[in-house]
């Protein structure tokens, strides 16, 4: 691979991003055509962190397959379990009691809100301010506390399980979420203030990496890539699930379509999260936090398939059972995955310096990528 | 449209359409050689407008492959499952990457993972494994006693 390093016959200038490099959060690599400065070419190379996560499932229990699944998007890790619950749930046709599913959709949006802020602060770094990094780690630190006190640990949290979650809420679970939406909202004006209004930064994002609204929908681009082109593709909204039907929050979409557009998009997702928390914390109800399910769960022959919104678009399971206790094949329709494959159509004859400013806007976590 | 006025336009597309139901979404069942004809209706015949291709994999039934495309509209919100049965010994397909651009990274990953050659695709090289990786890791009969490990 590194042998392609050099010029071509054109004269064009070959040069490796990655596999480590600070821009690229992760191991992924990019070969890049430049002729002057100006990008010909960008091609993905894949594979640095793939550990087959298709396959092991195929030899873990439906109980099992769940825990590895923390370990793709690690910034959704709730939101992954989510959907792979969700989704042995429907095979098995198990009914989640009420509880189980607002404290579900409660840590989805919190994991929703931790996932933007660390993409807020390592973007702001990306183009060179590092300041908001750490306004961003202070909020989101107070997240991962919240998270480490109910489920015990505070990445990977392997809390929802088919029927329900896995243990009772911390009881300091309301109180502390309550003091965060205090935090947040007191801070929230000081992104703005930051980031967004900054003059230099918005010479940086605007007009750049357009992506149209059909490309979009053509390169398969989910979450807040595509809303920021102004397609319609919240999960939540068309294919409700858990409680999500009975929340009130706005689908954000954007028209422009640029860098500027999907950075204002997570920027009013936090806000709509925020939203819906405050909906819903005063409100659990007492109950159950699990359905009651057989100590060894066998789904019926058949296909199942669940998506579900993570902080990064859709996130499809798709479960093939041959009526056994593992699945005969499984896949996970991952939406960097997707997302990253626009990225060369993004960027094509724009300059070197807006390929990180695109690259950021796309919010790639490598191993959701690699699998 | 529901699944009934959807099943009458397909059976006017493709008369030798074969369909199942009793799942989440509709399946049809295509032969390899109409396939290509097929989904390029789909996507733009008007009515049903299949936009976005949302999943595309690959199942190893040991006896032979079926790829497994999921079809969703925008602008209509149905949704259906295609899939095409292929020889194990040679699986072969037409590529769809020049109708859905996300297929391009998708078809790369199902060849590089099962072996799929897909006709016609641009740029069908191995996109996760290594280049000079032997065999295909996703397959049923795939041994690796190095990296492999049975549980």
């Amino acid at each position: 691979m590194f042998e392609e390093i050099g010029t071509t016959a054109e004269g064009d200038l070959i040069i490796n991003v990655g596999p480590q490099h600070p821009a690229t959060h992760g191991v992924l690599h990019l070969v890049i055509t430049l002729n002057g400065e100006t990008i010909r070419k960008v091609e993905p190379h894949l594979g640095y962190i793939h550990r087959s996560i298709e396959k092991m499932c195929e030899s873990l229990s439906y109980r099992q397959f769940i825990y590895v699944t923390s370990r793709m998007d690690y910034l959704s890790s709730h939101i992954n379990n989510h959907g792979c619950a969700l989704c042995v749930e429907k095979g098995l046709q198990v009914e989640v009691p009420q509880r189980a599913q607002f404290i579900r959709v409660i840590m989805d949006e919190l994991t929703r809100i931790a996932s933007h802020e660390l993409w807020w602060g390592a973007m702001a770094m990306d183009l060179g301010a590092f300041t908001p990094f750490f306004h961003a780690f202070r909020e989101r630190e107070t997240i991962t506390d919240i998270m480490e006190k109910t489920c015990g640990a505070r990445l990977t949290m392997n809390y929802m399980v088919p029927g329900g979650v896995m243990a009772e809420l911390h009881p300091d679970f309301q109180k502390d979420v309550k003091s965060f939406i205090q935090l947040y909202k007191s801070k929230f004006e000081e992104y703005n203030e930051l980031v967004t209004g900054n003059i230099i930064f918005q010479n940086r994002m605007k007009s750049v990496g357009i992506l149209s609204k059909e490309d979009a929908i053509s390169y398969g681009c989910t979450g807040p890539v595509a809303r920021g082109s102004g397609v319609h593709c919240d999960i939540r909204k068309l294919y409700p699930y858990d409680i999500y039907s009975t929340v009130v929050f706005d689908e954000i979409t954007e028209t422009a379509g640029d860098s500027y557009a999907r950075y204002l998009v997570r920027l009013r997702e936090m806000q709509q999260s925020i939203r819906i928390i405050e909906q819903l914390i005063d409100n659990i109800p007492a109950g159950d936090f699990q359905a009651k399910t057989k100590a060894v769960l066998k789904l019926p022959k058949g296909e199942f398939y669940q998506r579900v919104e993570t902080a990064r678009g859709e996130l499809g399971v798709y479960i093939v059972s041959e009526g056994g206790t593992t699945p005969y094949r499984i896949k996970f329709r991952s939406p960097g995955f997707s997302n990253l494959s626009a990225l060369e159509h993004m960027v094509k004859g724009l300059k070197i310096g807006d390929l990180i400013a695109s690259m950021g806007t796309l919010d790639l976590v490598i191993p959701d990528i690699d699998r | 449209m529901t699944n009934d006025e959807l099943k009458i336009k397909f059976a006017d597309l493709l008369p030798t359409v074969s369909f199942e139901e009793g799942g989440e979404w509709l399946n049809l069942f295509v032969s390899p050689e109409e396939f290509k004809s097929f989904v390029s209706q789909l996507r733009s015949t008007p009515g049903l407008d299949f936009d976005y291709l949302f999943c595309l994999t690959n199942v190893d039934w040991k006896t032979h492959f079926t790829m497994v495309y999921h079809f969703t509209s925008t602008i209509h919100r149905h949704n259906i499952v295609v899939k095409v049965k292929l020889d194990r010994n040679n699986p072969e397909i037409e590529t769809v990457s020049d109708i859905w651009r996300t297929a391009e990274m998708l078809e790369r990953e199902v060849y590089d993972l099962f072996g799929v050659k897909f006709l016609h695709h641009p740029d069908l090289r191995r996109l996760i494994m290594p280049d000079d990786w032997e065999g295909w890791p996703l397959r049923k009969d795939y041994e690796d006693p190095v990296n492999m490990i049975k549980l």
